[in-house]
């Protein structure tokens, strides 16, 4: 195959151009653990809100940070408030009572998808104390654009 | 008009007929995500309006136009009647039908499960049964575009194929690849249950099967574009193609790649774990190197282009482009739209960085430039070009067709740009209205949804011009002499190889394709299916 100098370079660039890319991307994988919400853990859809995982729902706070158990439905989030300390790490527990939802708080990267049959767990720290919005963001139904909850990041003393 | 032309026209008028009405319904979703209080604005015709939208453009006009496009490719490079000629009717009539079944499922409001279709929303099962025709239809397509190459095959041994009809192997092989994930999805899960033979369905399991089928389904819009780049563009400039032999590679990495990929959709899913997401990351981005040769090879043919016509400085090349010819521009402006498209691609296949982006404006922002321009933009342009060659008529309103293109560009960068910042502001993609019940934090987005309300009204002009454009000819187009017209291909500027080489040895490619594919989804799916489960009844929450 006869390939131009120029296209050489080009390609060439383009190689190194997606190694650096991939580069970064390991780095944060190797180096600060950074992946996608991927837990693995089922439950039974339609009973949910008998599940003794979802029983207490809400915050749990203690030293060393905070638990946050959510059942996401149509259209609402349940508890549609919640109080987590700044500074330490949270652990968000959601699962679907119905369709599929997502489970986003606007201008972080806290983000996740909702599956019925699944229960999705991420752990995150807010830096910035103050009120965040939760929004689901996988349409589930006519009143997808309502479904919201708030987040309220507290300062400690 | 030959009977192969006859067969691409009527594929080609489903297209343009589904373009139109998709058209219409995106311009009401702009005017509602900017609440603008229109008198018929309600949450139940926004999400119909968002399936149907989705449907049309991205499944029927698509398909439609790809299917038009291979037989012009098989008539015109091969020099032969498509196939099977029965078989490719038969297609035409089992797509169209279930087309016409699965929007009359959506406009009846018994299907607002937009097209993605995740379980455990539940349509009525003839939206589901109409979407499986459409497919079955285009796997006759696909059966009438191999049994051509194969007659073709048989009389010239040691030819090399036509570029063009190379391209378009690659992309019926990346075709029949793709749908059995969705063929599995809709055939095993999705009718059963919405008949109720099933209770229930493992909605992850389908996700995975859906994605198995819907990245490599933006493949098979892009190839035939890629198509039209390398082999009509470059001719239509003025120029020849700068490197044959790179285009043909470019083919065979699509075949390779396409389709282990597709958890870079589901980075947010729960019960897919981080390893195989991060392995179907690494093919990712692998299936960027062939966009970037192609962005050297087009852009290098179009420099020859401007040569040929007198330039002689460094970028004055690119004034001599026919700015002017419909075609020329709608081609030029994807390919800027593009750029910015693939760059946004890269981020949202990055892993950590998804997170930032998942479901938000960014995404539609994203593939509005994409599928949206690469692939729309190219075949609007390229439907200039092949309605006066096909129909024998000659192209009315050409000054309407002049302008479309560049109102397109306008209009996608107004809508496209500033859904990428409301993305990363965090506001979701797919809402009816954007304020939350008047939150501070949702406010911020309010002027932007604005600026992207003013680009859909630049799209839904340019669709109008495309749309006169089209309509006109075909009912009123001066005759031509002679009826249909050839069609010129462009020629590489080097003569290509006497003798075919081992990158149109399909079957090779096709089953390295099948072992990657194995060994990105075997295990992951064998895994998932020995896990306890618990599956979803069906919810119609429309």
């Amino acid at each position: 195959m006869n390939v131009h100098l120029y296209e050489k370079i080009w390609m060439w660039a383009s190689g190194l151009l997606i190694v650096a890319f991939l580069a970064t991307i390991t780095v944060g994988v190797a180096g600060s653990a950074l992946q996608p919400p991927s837990h693995v853990e089922t439950i039974d859809p339609t009973r949910v809100w008998n599940d003794p995982r979802f029983a207490k729902r809400g915050a749990t706070v203690d030293e060393h940070g905070a638990t946050v158990v959510l059942i996401a439905m149509m259209f609402a989030f349940q508890p549609a408030e919640v109080h987590v300390p700044a500074n330490r790490p949270v652990t968000f527990r959601v699962t679907s009572a119905d369709v599929t939802h997502g489970f986003e708080i606007v201008g972080t990267n806290g983000n996740t998808m909702v599956v019925p049959g699944y229960v999705s767990q991420f752990t995150t720290t807010f830096r910035t104390p103050g009120e965040y919005l939760i929004v689901c963001n996988e349409y589930c139904g006519l009143s997808h654009h309502l479904m919201s909850a708030k987040l309220i990041v507290e300062t400690q003393p | 008009m030959t009977r192969s032309d006859r067969l691409s026209l009527a594929h080609f008028w489903v297209a343009i007929l589904a373009f139109g009405a998709a058209s219409a319904m995106a311009f009401m979703q702009a005017l509602s995500r900017a609440s603008l209080d229109l008198p018929w604005r309600s949450a139940k015709m926004y999400y119909l309006s968002v399936t149907a939208h989705g449907v049309l453009m991205a499944l029927v006009f698509t398909t439609f136009f790809i299917m038009a496009f291979g037989y012009v490719v098989v008539s015109r490079t091969l020099d032969q009647e498509p196939s099977g000629m029965k078989l490719a009717w038969a297609g035409f009539w089992i797509a169209l039908a279930g087309t016409v079944m699965a929007a009359a499922t959506v406009l009846a409001g018994r299907a607002t499960v937009l097209y993605t279709f995740y379980p455990p929303l539940q349509a009525h099962p003839a939206f589901y049964i109409g979407l499986t025709l459409v497919i079955v239809g285009s796997w006759c397509w696909g059966a009438v575009m191999l049994l051509s190459y194969r007659s073709w095959r048989a009389k010239h041994r040691d030819q090399p194929a036509p570029l063009a009809m190379h391209g378009m192997m690659a992309t019926v092989i990346v075709w029949f690849i793709a749908t059995i994930g969705v063929a599995a999805e809709v055939l095993l899960q999705l009718i059963p249950w919405s008949l109720g033979w099933t209770a229930t369905v493992d909605p992850v399991l389908a996700r995975m099967l859906f994605w198995y089928f819907g990245h490599p389904l933006v493949y098979f819009w892009l190839l035939p574009a890629y198509v039209i780049w390398y082999t009509v563009l470059p001719r239509v400039a003025g120029g020849k193609l700068f490197s044959d032999p790179l285009a043909r590679l470019v083919f065979v990495l699509f075949i390779l790649f396409s389709t282990p990929v597709g958890f870079h959709h589901q980075f947010m899913d729960p019960g897919v774990s981080a390893g195989w997401k991060l392995l179907h990351t690494f093919l990712t981005f692998a299936i960027l190197f062939p966009s970037f040769i192609t962005a050297f090879t087009v852009t290098a043919s179009l420099e020859v282009a401007g040569r040929m016509q007198g330039a002689t400085g460094l970028v004055d090349w690119i004034g001599k482009l026919p700015w002017r010819e419909p075609l020329f521009s709608s081609v030029a402006l994807s390919m800027i739209l593009f750029a910015v498209g693939g760059i946004g691609g890269a981020i949202n296949a990055s892993f950590g960085m998804n997170a930032v982006v998942h479901n938000t404006a960014f995404i539609q922002g994203h593939f509005h430039l994409t599928v949206g321009s690469a692939v729309a933009l190219t075949f609007m342009g390229a439907s200039y070009w092949l309605l006066p060659r096909l129909s024998g008529r000659e192209l009315e309103l050409g000054l309407l067709a002049r302008v479309q293109p560049y109102l397109w560009f306008i209009g996608m960068m107004l809508f496209s740009f500033s859904n990428h910042i409301t993305g990363l502001m965090g506001m979701p993609r797919r809402i009816y209205d954007a304020s939350y019940g008047g939150s501070t934090i949702a406010a911020a987005w309010k002027g932007l949804t604005g600026v992207s309300a003013v680009g859909g009204l630049f799209l839904f002009a340019s669709a109008g011009f495309f749309m006169l454009v089209m309509i006109g000819t075909g009912l009123a187009g001066k005759r031509t002499a002679g009826g249909g017209q050839p069609i010129e291909w462009a020629e590489p500027l080097h003569p290509v190889a006497a003798q075919r080489t081992w990158l149109d040895r399909y079957w090779v490619w096709t089953a390295v394709a099948i072992v990657l594919v194995l060994i990105a989804y075997a295990y992951p799916l064998w895994i998932h299916l020995q896990m306890p489960r618990f599956g979803s009844p069906g919810f119609k929450p429309f």
